[in-house]
């Protein structure tokens, strides 16, 4: 009898101070990325994220006075995590996309999106036409298509390798499917390994992230080729996704990152881990 | 429930059919053969044979099946020497890797299928065989066998249903069976549940004909030994 009332006081006590736990857990952003992305975030060997948004993230926390949790998931499982209320925010490297704002709003753009191609420095491929030169799809969308065209007979029965369910994908579906097998891979060290064994013969992704594997001892022989392209599918940059709901957070967001825009932060933490500038120009 | 999105789902996801059958009927039939030719190797009384068949179902039961795709598709391609050799042809491919990884798989866990039905068989049965003069092949073919795939229909029914959902992990090594375009669909419309319930529909329809095929193969084996 007594133990057991006891124990119903026990009970009782504890789920009084889970609600007390509880008034602080809403000042907790929980913000998710990949980890398989490096340098934008990668896990490092002792098993804890890092990488540009990773630092990003604590240094735009720190401006909201808000605690942060950030955790790695799935690229493919990011967005109905987001929509499904398990996490508040993606910073992922997520291109700012119409398709993605039906489903998800972003705040302001932090990095602009380049993308481009890499092959084996023995292809054929190597000599791609556009040596890394910048192409805007919103400016010049008939110069892209004059140079993929250009491209069209060193491309013609060769296999690219995309992520799935990413800009790049969005792309080569939409200028390349004619002229090259598309295929799509859940994560860029995937599609990697596979242009090392010859399964594939380019792959096309974020330009930072493949010149960042291009000094990866276990991808020796790649290089980047042809255009660095940006804008159009690729969108206006790359942003933090968050539920449509949360307008207050994306305000605070938007507020942190103009701050780190213009007090030069983003700069420098770019070229620390991206080894160029990825601000963005507005 | 959107039945418009559905029915569009559907649609979609019947091109990836084709791939999923295909992949679990030859996994299947190479795997039974597979099979057939380890369970032999374990029947033996032979040391030389009976050893290396352990070892093989020991491995390929013992490792998950993504581990095995993952070993035979990345694994193997970064032997320089394999890539040079003329198995590189197929293996370059993924859906040669994706069937060797069923196949040696089901093999393994079919082989314990099949040494079970065998063993099964009543001593009593054999010994009468030998008394009236069966020769050994005779034996195997007409009062082994019969009941011992009598016996391991049910087990082997399970290894057909296993493979067809098996099959889903090809996506991952970019072959777009029904799984892999139901994820991509998912990537574009963002509705996740839609979509599952529509693939996961599909793989219920082809484990029910599975089972009831066996079912009814069960009942015409059974026939007059029912109680």
């Amino acid at each position: 009898m007594q133990l057991k009332s006891l124990m119903l006081s026990a009970v009782l006590f504890s789920s009084v101070c889970a609600s007390f736990a509880n008034a602080d857990d809403s000042q907790v952003i929980r913000i998710a990325t990949e980890g398989a992305y490096a340098p934008w975030n990668f896990v490092k060997p002792g098993g804890q994220l890092d990488g540009f948004e990773i630092e990003l993230a604590r240094d735009l926390c720190d401006r909201m006075k808000a605690k942060c949790e950030i955790s790695a998931h799935d690229w493919d499982g990011l967005i109905p995590s987001l929509n499904g209320g398990q996490i508040d925010a993606i910073m992922a490297g997520m291109s700012i996309t119409p398709k993605r704002q039906e489903v998800i709003g972003f705040s302001r753009t932090y990095a602009a999106p380049l993308n481009g191609f890499l092959v084996l420095a023995n292809s054929s491929l190597a000599k791609l036409p556009g040596d890394a030169k910048s192409i805007d799809l919103d400016k010049d969308e008939t110069g892209a298509e004059a140079l993929i065209n250009q491209m069209a007979p060193l491309l013609k029965g060769k296999v690219i390798g995309v992520q799935g369910s990413t800009t790049a994908s969005a792309f080569a579906e939409k200028y390349l499917s004619k002229v090259v097998e598309v295929r799509e891979y859940k994560t860029v060290d995937a599609h990697n390994m596979d242009l090392m064994s010859g399964r594939i013969d380019a792959v096309l992704a974020n330009a930072v992230v493949l010149k960042l594997a291009t000094q990866d001892p276990s991808l020796k022989g790649t290089n980047m080729a042809g255009p660095i392209f940006s804008g159009g599918v690729f969108g206006p940059g790359i942003g933090i996704g968050l539920r449509k709901s949360d307008t207050a957070l994306k305000a605070k967001f938007d507020e942190a990152i103009t701050a780190a825009v213009k007090d030069g932060t983003v700069k420098k933490l770019s070229e620390k881990w991206l080894k160029f500038d990825v601000t963005p120009l507005e | 429930m959107d039945f418009a999105f559905l029915l569009e789902c559907f649609k979609r996801l019947l091109a990836g059919v084709p791939l999923t059958l295909g992949l679990s009927l030859f996994s299947c039939a190479i795997g039974l053969v597979l099979a057939s030719a380890i369970c032999a190797m374990r029947l033996s009384k032979k040391v030389w044979l009976d050893y290396p068949a352990r070892g093989f179902v020991s491995i390929f039961r013992g490792t998950p099946l993504l581990v095995q795709l993952f070993v035979i598709y990345y694994g193997l391609g970064q032997f320089s020497w394999l890539r040079g050799s003329f198995a590189w042809t197929y293996l370059r491919e993924a859906y040669w890797c994706v069937l060797a990884a069923l196949a040696l798989n089901t093999a393994a866990y079919t082989s314990e299928i099949l040494r079970g039905g065998i063993n099964s068989v009543q001593h009593g049965q054999i010994e009468s065989a030998l008394s009236v003069g069966l020769r050994k092949d005779q034996i195997w073919r007409c009062v082994i066998l019969p009941q011992a795939w009598r016996q391991m229909l049910p087990a082997y029914g399970n290894e057909i249903i296993l493979q067809i959902k098996s099959t889903s992990l090809a996506s991952i090594v970019t072959l777009m069976e029904v799984t892999g375009i139901a994820a991509k669909l998912v990537s574009q419309s963002y509705r996740p549940i839609e979509v599952f319930v529509c693939a996961g529909a599909l793989y219920l329809l082809f484990n029910f004909v599975v089972t009831r095929a066996v079912t009814l193969m069960e009942s015409r084996l059974t026939r007059g030994m029912r109680r």
